[in-house]
Formats: structure tokens, sequence, C-alpha cells
């Protein structure tokens, strides 16, 4: 295969990837209002979880050796799990503790990450990470691969957009547009808000699995908050409170960050190529200051109501 | 139907509610008055759940539901609305209404998948009882308009009607005349007293003076935390108390 | 074995009190979590990198510390800068989005600005780790068992000073007093006719310069490193709550908690766990009193 050619669908598994954590950001922040700044944290559980889970003990490394729908699979019971952990303390107060404490575990995951070698790799990080279908289609460079991804995007946007706008979906927004009113209709804001946060969080912990599985190799490294910073961008600029801004927003911000990394290679002198890195948050920065300010609701934001047409009655008795 | 024993909610030093008793009986509408800050919203926030009260209890019917949280609290029965609509702004009004309606087995995550079919034949029930709502309020022209562009008399119908969605027992309503324009006061009023003659029990808080004189009996007269004095309103208009606490609740 | 982690503890704590202290600060007078808050620390420990080094020439010691007049230039100096900083960043990023009618935006804003602060370091500075000097201090016994530096006795007591020298800011002089109304009511402290932009301005000079002390302080005692503001952002923020939020003291409780804790933790765990330790105690504290020990509960 040509070097363009599996560039691209290095380019496209890579955004697949993230648009399923973005999805999942989605679900919490557009949907529910949840302020998830710990992103990164769900995802490399989901990363270790599958990696552990999968990896064959034959490789000396600390591996259960089990089917990857299996490890994909548990996953996201972890990743899950982690938000359960997250979210009892701190759903019923104010939205920054939620973030305080999701940017918490994201820093302890890190820590378990580098310091339990037992488990994790430490900072060696864990290697021979199996990949589902990485055989088929003749060793098609990938395409195989791409197309399992691609497929899981599928599914869980089918799933969310199907919870989104089912009466469950409904009262998430009704909390996010105003708990206290919820509350007082009936709703345990508490609960909704906790569910809105695991499933998500599964979400982002299926990425995480995805993601070890495409890498192969993963070490703490891979998990710094930059991931949190470019998965919110996707969001936002793809307009939060839509999955399909989320899966949009999410090949436009990888596009620019990877064209952008590009152009910094070529055009700087490699001194300053060092940490590109900053240059690229300046200038994913400025664009999503520039989204928040004048178009607040993204590429494609909240523009439908919370249920889906089809569920709302004629005009008739206009 | 509502009784309130000795309840205290206090702030600090400063006691909004000061052991205030009172019981609502079933079928009427009693209103709240009382000067500005006499701590009448805050009465209505601690029955319905919002504040933990300090001491005293509040039964509904037969049952204590002091110190429960406020959606345990709507779940036996008693509906609030709010001083200022918190309508949910995003959502059309249909919406508004259908997310009030109880007992909704689509509320559950999974059920989505495995209860599809029942949650449809009741989405269309509770739609066809939102639909029901909102002509009884006259909302029905805007039921696809989102609840952020109605005009503040209209956000205070779609409260009214959020809270009927779920066939209440006894409704608290603060202030539903508040920053409404005179034709639609007098449908709120009208509506109010149409649905108290089909059986719902209303404790209402409300400035208006007519707007009380016309449909409340009894009266309750709260001032600076304390409940003041009750009876029918033509008493309570013309106690010399009541007065003095209006006066000197204003700065002078 | 206990009163040496106590004493390194109340050292740690120090710092932590001094960073957590601003970002109590602009939680409550701006009304927003500041992720960025822990490179203000880094910039300040950089900024007064800059000092030290042009003084390099310059042989001056107070006493038993392990540095002389060029430091307290440094740390003014950083101070300086690191409120400039503060208030570019703001001016820049967060004056725009306080109109934006996305009530988190900020908090995203900081998180991103904390982000790219942190990568300018490295593209300044370089990722290796640096020292203000490479002298060794020699510790001395001032208790049986416990044996401190002379500059972590500075530290403490400058850690004191500040303190006690902003409860006199705060509560004595008329700016201060215009800072703590508009924490209660930023649209009555307008409507009295409070200068709000000079009092966010004066916060950020305050929560700045803190920050930048506590930066060099550590920096003084631990190393210098790029992430070492990102490092400690967890234990500033569990500090913050752990005394409430809003609360000047709570926070330097709060500081002083932590970094007891932190300390004490190398009992039953490997050091390198130390931040793990700040968010237990976060956890457990919003569990149980969400308001933090001196904070008052919001009506």
């Amino acid at each position: 295969m040509s070097g363009v050619l599996s560039y691209l669908v290095f380019f496209l598994t890579t955004a697949a990837i993230y648009s399923i954590a973005s999805l999942g950001l989605n679900l919490q922040w557009g949907r529910t209002g949840l302020f998830n700044i710990g992103v990164s944290g769900f995802f490399a559980v989901g990363a270790y979880a599958y990696a552990i889970l999968t990896i064959s003990p034959l490789t000396g490394q600390p591996g259960l050796g089990w089917p990857v729908l299996a490890g994909l699979l548990g996953a996201m019971v972890a990743a899950g799990l982690f938000a359960l952990l997250v979210g009892i303390p701190t759903l019923r107060l104010r939205d920054d503790y939620l973030a305080i404490a999701t940017i918490g575990i994201a820093i302890t995951v890190q820590l378990i990450a580098t310091n339990e070698p037992e488990l994790t790799g430490g900072t060696n990080g864990l290697f021979a990470i199996p990949q589902p279908v990485a055989g088929w289609l003749h060793g098609s460079g990938g395409v195989a691969f791409l197309i399992l991804v691609l497929i899981c995007v599928a599914l869980v946007y089918l799933a969310l957009e199907r919870m989104i706008h089912s009466p469950w979906g409904r009262v998430l927004v009704a909390i996010r547009e105003d708990e206290t009113a919820a509350s007082s209709l009936g709703k345990s804001a508490f609960s909704f808000r906790l569910q809105s946060l695991v499933i998500g969080s599964m979400a982002m912990g299926l990425s995480g699995a995805l993601y070890a599985a495409f890498i192969k190799f993963i070490s703490p490294q891979d998990f710094l908050p930059i991931f949190t910073f470019q998965v919110w961008a996707m969001l936002i600029l793809g307009g939060s409170g839509s999955s399909a801004g989320a899966l949009l927003g999410s090949l436009v911000v990888w596009a620019i960050w990877t064209l952008s990394g590009g152009l910094i290679q070529a055009a700087l002198p490699a001194k300053l190529q060092v940490d590109s890195g900053a240059i690229q948050i300046i200038l994913i920065g400025l664009l999503l200051m520039l989204v928040i300010l004048f178009r607040p609701s993204g590429l494609l934001g909240r523009k439908r109501p919370a249920v889906h047409r089809s569920t709302v009655p004629s005009k008739e008795q206009a | 139907m509502l009784e309130v024993r000795h309840l205290v909610k206090h702030f600090g030093g400063l006691y909004a509610v000061d052991d205030v008793s009172f019981t609502v009986k079933t079928g009427t509408i009693t209103g709240l008055i009382g000067p500005n800050g006499a701590g009448k919203t805050t009465l209505f926030h601690t029955i319905a759940g919002g504040y933990r009260p300090d001491r005293g209890e509040v039964f509904l019917g037969p049952k204590r539901i002091s110190g429960l949280p406020p959606h345990r609290i709507f779940q036996l029965g008693l509906v609030r609305t709010f001083q200022i609509p918190k309508p949910f702004r995003e959502m059309t009004v249909l919406e508004n209404l259908m997310v009030a309606a109880p007992g909704q087995l689509g509320e559950r995550f999974w059920s989505a998948w495995v209860a599809g079919r029942r949650v449809r034949r009741q989405e269309r029930e509770i739609r066809e009882r939102a639909v029901q709502v909102m002509e009884f309020l006259n909302l029905g022209r805007v039921a696809q308009e989102l609840a952020k562009n109605l005009s503040g008399g209209q956000q205070k119908l779609v409260e009214i009607g959020r809270a009927l969605m779920s066939d209440p027992q006894c409704i608290l309503l603060d202030e539903p005349g508040a920053g409404v324009n005179p034709s639609l006061l007098v449908e709120i009023v009208d509506r109010i007293a149409e649905l108290n003659s089909r059986g719902i029990t209303f404790l209402l808080i409300e400035h208006n003076m007519d707007v009380v004189m016309n449909l409340c009996d009894p009266v309750l007269v709260m001032a600076q935390g304390r409940l003041l004095l009750e009876g029918p309103p033509d008493l309570v208009r013309s106690d010399s108390r009541v007065l003095d606490a209006y006066l000197g609740g204003t700065p002078a | 074995m206990i009163g040496q982690l106590l004493a390194n503890g109340i050292i740690l704590g120090a710092t932590i009190a001094l960073g957590a202290i601003g970002l109590t600060m602009t939680y409550n007078i701006l009304d927003f979590a500041n992720f960025a808050q822990g490179e203000l620390l880094t910039f300040g420990a950089y900024f007064a990198l800059i000092a030290v080094s042009a003084f390099a020439g310059v042989h001056s010691t107070f006493g038993a510390l392990s540095f002389g007049w060029p430091m307290v230039v440094a740390l003014l100096l950083a101070a300086a800068l690191t409120s400039l900083l503060a208030i570019l960043v703001d001016w820049l990023v967060f004056r725009p989005l306080r109109r934006s009618s996305i009530q988190v935006a900020l908090v995203i804003a900081s998180f991103g600005a904390s982000l790219l602060l942190r990568h300018l370091v490295v593209l300044i500075w370089g990722p290796q780790p640096a020292y203000y000097t490479t002298n060794i201090q020699i510790s001395t016994q001032i208790l049986p068992g416990v044996r401190v530096t002379p500059d972590q006795i500075f530290l403490v007591a400058l850690t004191a000073l500040l303190v006690v020298g902003l409860h006199f800011f705060l509560s004595r002089t008329k700016l201060g007093k215009a800072m703590r109304a508009t924490a209660d009511d930023p649209q009555l402290a307008q409507v009295t006719g409070i200068d709000v932009a000079r009092v966010v301005r004066w916060t950020w000079i305050v929560g700045g310069s803190l920050a930048a002390v506590a930066g060099v302080l550590y920096g003084m005692t631990v190393q210098i490193l790029p992430e070492m503001g990102f490092n400690l952002i967890l234990p500033l923020f569990a500090a913050a709550i752990l005394g409430g939020v809003g609360s000047v003291y709570g926070a330097v409780l709060g500081g002083l908690v932590i970094g007891i804790a932190e300390n004490l933790s190398v009992l039953f765990l490997t050091p390198t766990y130390k931040p793990a330790i700040a968010f237990l105690l976060m956890i457990a504290v919003l569990l149980v009193r969400p308001t933090g020990i001196l904070g008052k509960p919001k009506l």
C-alpha cells in the first residue's frame, strides 16, 4: 500500500478512536452538563484494563491472555467503576468539584501506571498488546482494524443516540437545564448524573482499549492531560450536545492537530520542534475561544430539541 | 392534607422560618401572604424538601415528608412551582410537560432496548396527557416553542402545566401572579379555581391582594419568619396587625 | 521518625498553603476553579531562576542560609513577573470569556492555559530539572530526632509572615475590604461603587505573588521542574477544598494538613503516591463535609 494511503488509514483510525471518547464526553457534558476534565484518566483505565486482560502471560508481562472481546468489555467495565468512584462523592456538589475530582483520578491513574510495574509495566509500559482482526483482509495494513473501529464508532453512536432521545435522555437535559426544577418534579438528579457519568466513561474506556489495541504498546506517557484538552476541543468545536457534532469535531480537530504538527516540522528549525505541542495548543486554543465567543453551539450545535421530532404530535391543535 | 408542625429553618443567626405551624385542609386554596422577607419562599422551599428543616415536621396526609429529598416528596403527591419560573429553557413546552410525567418506564436507560414497545406506548399516553394539559392552559399554540422564548407569564403556566402532569394531591404555587400581564392573570386565576374544583388542594404565596381575596380561604399571614394569624380573607384584610406587619416590613 | 515526617509535612504544607491561597481567592472572587494556578508556581520558580543566574557572580549569603541578596531580588522579581503573567493571561484568555454564556468556559480555558504555559516552560527553559544553588546545606537538629535546614526554617517563617500580612491587607485596607465584598456578592459590589476591574487585577497580583513565592520556596527546597506546578495542582485544590473554598485561613490550614498527611503517608506507601494522598483526603472531605473545615455553607 502506498505511503499516503497507509497514512490516511492511520489518521482515520486515530480520529475514530478519539471520536468514541468524544461521544462519551458529549453524553456527560453536552447532554447532562457534567464537567469531566479527567478524560485521559478513563481513557487510560480502558487502555490498561484491555492490555492487562488480553496480553498473553507467555510474554512475561502481567497478562491474563483473555480473548480480545472480553478485553474490550472489561475495559468498559473498569472505566465505569472508576467513574462510580469519582461520581459518588462529587455529583451532589457544585460542578467544579467533579472537575477537580476527575482531574484527580486522571493524575492518580497515571501515578499507579507509573509506580506499579507488577501490574502496568511501570514507565516501560506494556507491549505486545493483541489486536483484534490483525491478520484479516490479507494483512491489509490496518484497513481491517480501521473497519472494526468504525463499527465500534457506529455502535456507540447508535446506542448513545437511542438513549439520548429516550425519556432517560430527556431527564438528563432537564437536569442540565435546571437541577432544582428537575428534582422538584421527582427526578433524582444525583442518580441520573451518576448514570450519565458512568456510561460516558465506559465509552472513554472503550476508546482507550481500542487505542491500546491499535498502537500495541502503551506507557504512562500516552495518557497526559493534553488528551483531555483535545477531546474537549473536539466536542466544543463540533457542537456540544450533538453526537454528530462530536464525530465531526473529532475529525476536524485531529486534522488540524496533525497538519499543524506536520507544518511545524517542515517550517521550524529543529531546535524549536522539540516542543511543537505549545504551538498546537495555541492554535487549537485560539480556535476554541473563537468558537466559544462567536458560535457557542459549535459546528452542529444544539439546534434540535431534546427529543426526536417523531415523538412530537402534528400541529393539528394549532 | 398538609400539616406543618413547629417548623424552623435558620441560616446562622437569621431565623427565616421560626416555629411555624398550620394545616392546609383538603380541597382548599390556602393563601400565604406577608411582607417581603417574611420567609414565605423559604417556608415553601423547606416544605418541598429543598432545605432540610432545622426543627419541626411536615406531614402530607398521614405521611411524614420532612427530611425527604425533593424528588421523593414529589413522588408522594406534593408539587411546587417557583417564584421566578424555572422552565427547562432549551426544551420545548411539550417536552417540559412530558418530562414531568411520573413513573416513566423509559427513564431507565436500559429500557430503550429491553422494553422499546412499552416505552413507546407510554410515550404516546404521556404525550396525549401533555396535549390535554396544554389545551387546558391554553399553551397549545406554543407547544413546539423552546421554553426560553416564552413570556414570563407563559413560563408560569408551563410550571403549572408540569405540576399537573403528575395528578398531584397538593400544589404549592409561589406567586403565580407576579410579573404576569393582567389578561393572562385572569386566566391563571380562573385555571387555579377550575383545578381546585376538580379536587386539587393549593397553598399559594401571592402579593396581589385581588387574587388572594378572590381565590383564597383561609389566608395565612407571615411576618419575620413567624405565622402572624390565620383566618378568612375578610378578617385578615381588616386586621390591624396585618397592616402593621406590611408597614413594618418596608424600610421607612 | 514521626517528628521528622511532621516537620517535613509542615515545610511542604507551607508551600502548598501559599499556592492554595491564590487558588481560593480566584475561586471566590472570580468564581471559577483556575487550573492554571499550578503553572503560576512554576513560572514564579523560573523567573527567580533568571535573577539568580544573573547574579551568579555575587557571593552573598545570610548567616546559615544558602542564599543572600540575589535571592531577595529574585523573590521580588518573581512575584512581580508572575503577577504580570497572571494579569496577562486574564486579559488574553479569561476576560473575553467572562462574557460567554457557557458558564464553565473559564474552567476549560484555564485547563488549556495550564497546558500551554507548561509547554512554554519546556520551550524556554528545557525539560531538565534546575536548582538555585548547588551548595549542600547542613541540617541542624532542632528537636530530638528532627533535623531541618536553615532554608526550611526560613521558608516556614516567610510563609507565616505573608499570611499575617495578607490578613492585615484583607481586614484593614480599603482594597482588601473591597475584595472581600466582591467575593461575597459581585453585583452588589459593583452597585456600591467598588471598582471591580481593579479588584480583579489585585486578586491576580496577590494570588500571583503568593504563587511565585510558593514556587521559589518549592524550588529552593526540592527542585525546579516544568511539571512542578502541575504536580502540585491536586494538593492545591485539596488544600483549598479541605479548608473550605473561599477561606484564606482555611487554605493555610488545608495546606498544612495536606502537607503533613502526604509526608506521613510514606509510613504506609511509597513516596511517589504523595499526590494521591491529597486526592484521597479531598474525596473524604467531600463525602463528609463538602464545605470544608472553615467554610460556611452557601445559602
